[in-house]
């Protein structure tokens, strides 16, 4: 068999101190293929369509892209894009270190049943959380007759977005944050706590900076998800243009109406905004990471 | 201050941690909870700080009452097992930490910090992170740490476990002398007799979660109140039901008939001591200590035939239930 032979040609290598000039290039030319593979793969799959795009953008010049840039609707879908972020981002932060706390440090019972339903975001399909929601707070929805006394719009409008980013892109801030605390142990809260530190005071001086890394990568996902979230947002927003329409719905509306400049350069800005997040994170955390050497 | 603890019991589930423990802890004492693991010396610790609530029983320090008291409001300082740094603070900001969330000014901190760095010598490490400090580095900036509240009593668990040999030889010694220096009622944990008894004025040993005697190391030496404690505390040869000190058999150079006769199985240089294993004629094993002198004169070596005398060995009547 194959793995016989492999065996054989593994036993020099792994064994003798000095491996042979044969067995040292084979490893090399090994290590060669996998990164060829992987780097393929990537290249396949996000770099060339990416790239696509960009170039699809600039292709007849600046002068069209700007005009693009500078249409009502999409200026509209920018902003609410923005908006939708800055509410759910920080919701979906402050509940995901408080879930992860909760589930970390707690002791209660249905914790297990609290981590599943933590879950339940990704596993379901973002459609139909959409449609979920239409059917709570919908005009014919469970809370739709009240909402609509108090004069409450959810779905169709800006509130009802924010509310299916929100329930999408749940999960990231407690997932990354979870492990981390956990990493973290109780050891140095205790402590702490014993040199007199209140509750309060241990959590902001002590537990957040721990987790801090987690938390700032759960936020960079939520923030990534959030942008671009398409099926959920779509359903509850109505799609009405210079309205509820976000930057995704504003690309899938240019495609459709044959404005392919409009729908590219959307889909650019729409790059670049997650690209600065991951940059803005990453120069953060360096700066941070140089000055405490941890 | 004086630590009491009255009939204190804890579980955890099932597992017995604490069984009715009562110990009393002089003001300005040195003493060690001495067990082996699971004997409930760690959560005894955790108990006087505060870190645990007792099922039952009370804790009282300098007085007062304080088994409800929460941790933060005990003034106990506490020594974890692996220091449990604050990463993300420099040394400075490790030992200030218990001044800076009494509000107290920069200015006050910066010295009693520059104080207490003195203290355990780690001048000129304020500004480092415990990223870049040694084991016994972070084991001396927990302890400023500790001592920077001024507590009332200091709580150390298994202080040197996590060091190697020679540095917790060296903090050992630097304990004691801290001791005598700052007279504060200290209490740490070790699972180490000869830590125990080299370090301690006063020494609990525990097995069980229950106390087993309490007393000062040469008490717990000399006359130990059970089997657990004679074995547990110094080196013991067990024969039958009996207890024998190694060094208290005596190798004798010419058989006057007042001894027994055994055989050399082994000799172990030691340096100074030398361990002699030997096999009763009987066929009961067990070795004894001798000095390098005595090995040298009496030309010990294997397979010798020769004779010793066993000390009136310590019989312990089993202890009413």
């Amino acid at each position: 068999m194959s793995s016989s032979g492999g065996a054989v040609t593994l036993t020099p290598a792994s064994s003798g101190r000095a491996p042979s000039t044969a067995s040292a290039r084979s490893a090399r030319a090994g290590k060669l293929t996998a990164r060829t593979i992987a780097l393929g793969y990537l290249a396949l799959l996000l770099l060339t369509p990416v790239a696509m795009i960009f170039y699809r953008t600039f292709e007849h010049g600046l002068a069209p892209v700007w005009d693009s840039i500078t249409a009502p609707n999409a200026q509209s879908a920018f902003w609410l894009s923005i908006e939708v972020v800055a509410i759910a981002v920080p919701l979906n932060t402050v509940f995901g270190i408080g879930i992860a706390l909760l589930l970390e440090r707690g002791r209660f019972w249905g914790k297990g049943l609290l981590g599943l339903v933590i879950d339940l975001p990704f596993a379901i399909s973002p459609v139909v959380v959409g449609l979920s929601l239409v059917l709570v707070y919908g005009k014919t929805g469970w809370f739709g007759d009240w909402l609509t006394e108090q004069g409450f719009q959810i779905i169709f409008s800006v509130p009802g977005i924010v509310l299916a980013t929100a329930v999408v892109s749940l999960p990231f801030v407690a997932r990354e944050t979870i492990p981390v605390l956990r990493e973290l142990g109780t050891d140095a809260e205790q402590a702490a706590e014993t040199l007199g530190a209140s509750g309060w005071q241990t959590f902001w001086r002590i537990t957040l900076p721990g987790i801090r890394w987690g938390v700032v990568y759960g936020v960079v996902l939520t923030t990534a998800r959030a942008l671009g979230e398409f099926g959920a947002v779509s359903i509850v927003s109505g799609r009405i243009e210079g309205q509820t329409q976000t930057l995704p719905l504003y690309v899938q509306d240019r495609f459709e109406n044959f404005d392919s400049t409009g729908a590219y350069t959307a889909a650019v800005v729409l790059a670049l905004l997650a690209l600065a997040t991951l940059l803005a994170m990453n120069l953060l955390t360096r700066r941070t990471r140089r000055r405490t050497a941890v | 201050m004086a630590i009491e603890i009255r009939n204190v019991s804890k579980r955890f589930g099932e597992f017995v941690a604490l069984d009715d423990v009562s110990i009393t802890v002089g003001d300005g004492a040195l003493t060690a909870l001495l067990g082996p693991s699971g004997s409930g010396k760690s959560t005894l610790l955790r108990v006087i700080a505060g870190l645990e609530v007792p099922d039952s029983g009370e804790v009282v320090i300098g007085g007062e009452n304080v088994t409800v008291t929460p941790a933060r409001a005990r003034g106990v300082g506490f020594v974890f097992q692996h220091y449990a740094p604050f990463k993300h603070m420099s040394v400075h900001d490790n030992v200030g930490f218990g001044l800076s969330v009494r509000k107290r000014p920069k200015e006050e901190i910066r010295e009693r910090v520059a104080e207490l760095l003195g203290l355990v010598r780690l001048e000129g490490l304020a500004d480092r992170y415990p990223s870049q400090l040694s084991g016994g580095q972070l084991q001396r900036m927990a302890l400023a740490r500790a001592l920077a509240v001024q507590p009332k009593v200091l709580l150390l668990d298994e202080p040197f476990g996590a060091l190697d040999a020679q540095v917790r030889g060296e903090l050992r010694e630097w304990l004691r002398r801290l001791h005598e220096e700052i007279h504060v009622t200290t209490i740490f944990v070790t699972h180490d007799q000869e830590e125990a008894m080299e370090v301690a004025g006063q020494i609990v040993v525990m097995n069980t979660g229950k106390v087993e005697q309490a007393g000062t190391p040469r008490e717990l030496y000399e006359s130990p109140s059970n089997e657990f404690v004679m074995s547990f505390v110094g080196p013991v040869n067990r024969l039958g039901d009996a207890f024998v000190r190694p060094h208290d058999i005596q190798i004798l150079s010419e058989d006057d008939g007042t001894g027994t006769e055994a055989i050399i199985e082994r000799v172990v240089h030691l340096g100074f001591e030398v361990r002699v294993e030997l096999k009763l004629h009987d066929g009961r094993e067990l070795w004894a200590q001798v000095t390098r002198e005595v090995a040298q004169e009496l030309e010990l070596r294997e397979g010798q035939i020769l004779s010793v005398r066993l000390p009136q060995p310590r019989v312990f009547t089993p202890q009413a239930a």
